[in-house]
C-alpha cells in the first residue's frame, strides 16, 4: 500500500513538473484577442477572428517576429461586456500575453481597458467609438475610424447635396449611442440641424412607430442611422416597407455584405462612409491602399471564403502595426513595443494610412473614409469622395 | 389619422408575433399545468432549420415540413427525457427544467447552427400594402391568419373531439382522469409535440419580419408568456387577444412616449397582470371546494 502511495505520489509530481517545463519552453511572442465572434456583433467578430488566424499563419511561416514564433489566443465574449472583462484579466494573469488586439464593439473595448492600463500591456481595439481614444489612454490604440469621422463624412456629404435638416434613429448600444453623442456635438459646425431623433433597441424587430414618426415630422430631408449589428438591417426593411423615400445614411458599422444580405433590396441607395476595402477593385491604379486591400481581399476570401468585411480589415490593421511595432523595437518588451506602435508613421492599411502621434492612437484622418452607396447589391464608389 | 392607423398596423404585425408564440404555451398548461419555457426554443428550432435546409438546397415548402418534424421531435424528447422522469415533481421544479432544456436547445443550436442573423423569403413579396396612407406588410397578415387558423383548430379539437376531451380531463384532475381508461403520459406527450409544432410554424412564419438567430428564443417566449397571461394562460383565445394587445400597447407607447421604453411594457405588463388579475382576460377563475 505505502508503496503504491509512494509511485502515485511521485508520477503526479512528474506528471506536474512535465507540464509546467511545457509551458515554458515555448519561448512564442503571445498576442492575446477577446473578439465577440457569436452573438449580436458575430458579423464583427468571425471575420476578425478568422482574419488573425490566417495572417499569424502566414507571419509564423516566413519565421516569426524577431526569430520568436507568435502563438494567438483568441476568447469569444458573445457580445457581453462583462465576458470581455473576464476574459482580459484571463489574458493578462493566466495566459501572460505580450500584446492585445481585439475588443470588436465599443461596449466590451471600454470594459477592457481598465484592465490593460493596470497590466501595462499593449492593447490595440478593434471598435468605433472615440471615448477609446479621447482622452489619450497610455496604452490603447485602436484601427478602426472613430464615430466622429464617420458623422463628419455624412454631414459634408449632406452638404454637398443640400440637405441640412435630418433626422436620426439610434441603436441604444453602446456604439450606436456613442456616435449618436458625436454626431449632436459636430453638427453646429457642419451646417446641419437635427430635427428630430428616435431610438431602439438593439434586439427590437420592429422600428416601424419611430420611422413614422420620423416620416411625419415636417422639414425632414434625409435620415441617418446610428448603429450596428441586426438593428440597422430591420430599420432599412422598415424604411423601404413604409415608402419612405428621402436619402438615408447608415454608418460604418454595416460595413459587411451581410448587412445587404438581410436588408435585401431595401438597401438600394442606402450610402456609408467606409474605407476602401469594400471597393477594393474599384479603386483608381493609383491609390496607394489598392495593393493592400487587393492582396487581402485575394487572401482573405481564398483562405476563409467569405467575402471581406471591413471588420476583417481592421484587424489585419491592428496586426500588422503590433507586428511591424515588435520589429523596429526588436523586441516583444510591453514598454518598447507601446512606443514603437505611437511612433507608427505612413503605414498603408486597409483602413487608410495611419500616421500616430502621442496624441493621436489612431492616426487615420478623414480621408481615410469613401462615401460607398449600395447599387445593385454591392457596393459602389460615390465619385468624389 | 394615417399615423395612427400605421401605429396600429405595426402593432398588430408585432402583436401577431407574440399571438402565435403565446399559442404555444396553452396546449402544454392546459394538459399537464407547466409552463413550457423552452417554447421560445422551438420557434427558433423551426426558423433555423428552414433556414439551413434550404441553404442546404431542400426546397423551402419540403425545408418548412422537416423543419416541423424535427422540432416536434425536440418537443417529445423534452417530454420523455426531462419533464416525465421528474413527473412526480412540484410545477415550479418541472417549470426549471424547462428553463434548463431552453438554455441547452440555444447552446445546442450554436454548434449546430451558426452564430449569424438569417432571413427566409415572405410568402406573398417583400413590397407593403397601402391601406388609408399606412403600410403593411403581407407577411404580418399570413401572421395573423396562422394564428387564426391555430386558434379555430385548437378549439375544434378541443370541443369536438375525444381526445381533446380526454386533455382537458388530464388538465382538470390527472388521476381521475386514469382512473376512466385516459392514458395520460401519451396525452402528454402529444400536447409537448402539437405545441412544439406550433412554436415551429410560428417561428417559419414570423422569420421573414424578425429576422432568426440562435438566441431569439429567449425575448419570444418571454414576450409570448406575458400574452399568455395577459389573455388567460390556458385559453387560445386569450393567447391571440393577449398577443395583440401587448403588440398594440408596445407601438402606442413607442409611437406616442418614447420608443426607449418600449420593452419595458410587457414586463410591466406581467406584473400588473400577476398582482391585479392572475386569471388573466378569458381565463377560467380557480376555485377549490374543499
Amino acid at each position: 500500500m505505502r508503496t503504491l502511495q509512494r509511485v502515485t505520489v511521485t508520477a503526479a509530481i512528474g506528471l506536474a513538473v512535465l507540464l509546467s517545463a511545457g509551458h515554458q519552453a515555448s519561448a512564442q511572442t503571445k498576442i492575446g484577442a477577446v473578439l465577440s465572434v457569436t452573438g449580436p456583433a458575430s458579423f464583427l467578430g468571425d471575420p476578425e477572428k478568422k482574419t488573425l488566424e490566417i495572417y499569424v499563419d502566414e507571419i509564423n511561416a516566413k519565421g516569426g517576429v524577431n526569430g520568436q514564433k507568435l502563438q494567438l489566443i483568441v476568447y469569444d465574449d458573445a457580445g457581453n461586456a462583462n465576458n470581455a472583462r473576464t476574459f482580459a484579466t484571463r489574458l493578462v494573469e493566466e495566459d501572460k500575453i505580450d500584446a492585445m488586439v481585439g475588443g470588436s464593439t465599443t461596449g466590451s473595448t471600454l470594459a477592457m481597458i481598465p484592465v490593460f492600463e493596470d497590466a501595462k500591456i499593449p492593447f490595440i481595439s478593434l471598435a468605433g467609438a472615440i471615448q477609446i481614444i479621447e482622452p489619450v489612454h497610455k496604452w490603447v490604440f485602436k484601427t478602426p475610424h472613430t464615430d466622429k469621422m464617420a458623422c463628419e463624412k455624412i454631414f459634408a456629404d449632406l452638404k454637398h447635396r443640400n440637405l441640412t435638416t435630418i433626422a436620426m434613429i439610434s441603436g441604444t448600444d453602446a456604439f450606436g449611442k456613442s456616435m449618436r453623442d458625436q454626431c449632436v456635438a459636430v453638427a453646429p459646425q457642419a451646417g446641419i440641424k437635427i430635427a428630430t431623433e428616435e431610438s431602439y433597441g438593439p434586439r427590437d424587430s420592429d422600428m416601424t412607430p419611430q420611422l413614422t414618426k420620423i416620416h411625419n415630422t415636417a422639414g425632414v430631408q434625409a435620415v441617418v442611422n446610428p448603429g450596428f449589428g441586426q438593428g440597422p438591417a430591420i430599420v432599412t426593411r422598415n424604411y423601404r416597407q413604409l415608402g419612405i423615400k428621402l436619402p438615408f445614411y447608415q454608418s460604418h458599422g454595416v460595413a459587411s455584405k451581410q448587412f445587404i444580405e438581410l436588408a435585401g433590396p431595401a438597401a438600394e441607395g442606402v450610402r456609408l462612409p467606409a474605407a476602401a476595402l469594400l471597393i477594393a477593385d474599384k479603386l483608381p491604379n493609383k491609390d496607394p491602399q489598392k495593393p493592400v486591400v487587393v492582396n487581402y481581399t485575394r487572401t482573405y476570401q481564398q483562405k476563409s471564403g467569405q467575402a471581406v468585411s471591413t471588420f476583417g480589415g481592421h484587424a489585419y490593421d491592428g496586426l500588422m502595426i503590433l507586428v511591424q511595432a515588435m520589429q523596429r523595437a526588436k523586441s516583444a518588451d510591453k514598454s518598447k513595443v507601446r512606443d514603437e506602435i505611437e511612433k507608427t508613421k505612413g503605414y498603408i492599411g486597409t483602413g487608410g494610412i495611419v500616421n500616430m502621434s502621442p496624441t493621436d492612437h489612431m492616426g487615420l484622418d478623414l480621408s481615410a473614409f469613401h462615401m460607398l452607396e449600395i447599387k445593385g447589391g454591392d457596393w459602389t464608389l460615390v465619385p468624389g469622395t | 389619422m394615417a399615423e395612427l392607423l400605421q401605429f396600429v398596423f405595426s402593432g398588430l404585425t408585432v402583436g401577431a408575433i407574440y399571438a402565435l408564440v403565446a399559442l404555444g404555451f396553452t396546449l402544454i398548461y392546459n394538459a399537464s399545468d407547466i409552463i413550457n419555457f423552452a417554447q421560445g426554443e422551438f420557434v427558433m428550432l423551426g426558423g433555423m432549420t428552414t433556414v439551413f435546409m434550404a441553404l442546404a438546397g431542400v426546397p423551402l415548402p419540403l425545408a418548412a415540413l422537416i423543419a416541423i418534424i424535427v422540432t416536434t421531435g425536440v418537443g417529445l424528447a423534452l417530454h420523455r427525457f426531462a419533464i416525465e422522469p421528474a413527473r412526480g415533481a412540484s410545477p415550479v421544479a418541472l417549470i426549471m427544467i424547462t428553463i434548463g432544456a431552453s438554455v441547452f436547445l440555444r447552446g445546442v443550436a450554436q454548434v449546430v447552427f451558426d452564430k449569424r442573423f438569417h432571413s427566409l423569403p415572405p410568402l406573398f413579396g417583400a413590397d407593403s400594402i397601402q391601406f388609408g396612407g399606412a403600410a403593411i406588410l403581407p407577411q404580418s397578415l399570413v401572421v395573423l391568419a396562422g394564428a387564426t387558423v391555430i386558434v379555430i383548430l385548437l378549439w375544434l379539437f378541443v370541443e369536438r373531439t375525444l381526445l381533446g376531451k380526454a386533455v382537458i380531463a388530464t388538465a382538470a384532475n390527472r388521476l381521475a382522469a386514469r382512473l376512466i381508461g385516459v392514458d395520460t403520459r401519451r396525452i402528454v406527450d402529444f400536447s409537448f409535440a402539437v405545441s412544439a409544432a406550433i412554436g415551429a410554424i410560428a417561428g417559419i412564419l414570423i422569420t421573414p419580419i424578425t429576422l432568426t438567430s440562435y438566441d431569439v428564443g429567449t425575448l419570444l417566449a418571454l414576450k409570448g408568456f406575458a400574452a399568455a397571461m395577459l389573455g388567460g394562460i390556458g385559453s387560445p383565445l386569450g393567447a391571440v387577444v393577449g398577443g395583440l394587445l401587448i403588440g398594440m400597447i408596445e407601438a402606442l407607447s413607442a409611437g406616442y412616449l418614447s420608443s426607449s421604453y418600449k420593452d419595458a411594457v410587457a414586463f410591466l405588463i406581467i406584473l400588473v397582470v400577476l398582482v391585479a388579475m392572475p386569471q388573466g382576460l378569458f381565463g377560467r377563475v380557480k376555485v377549490e371546494r374543499v
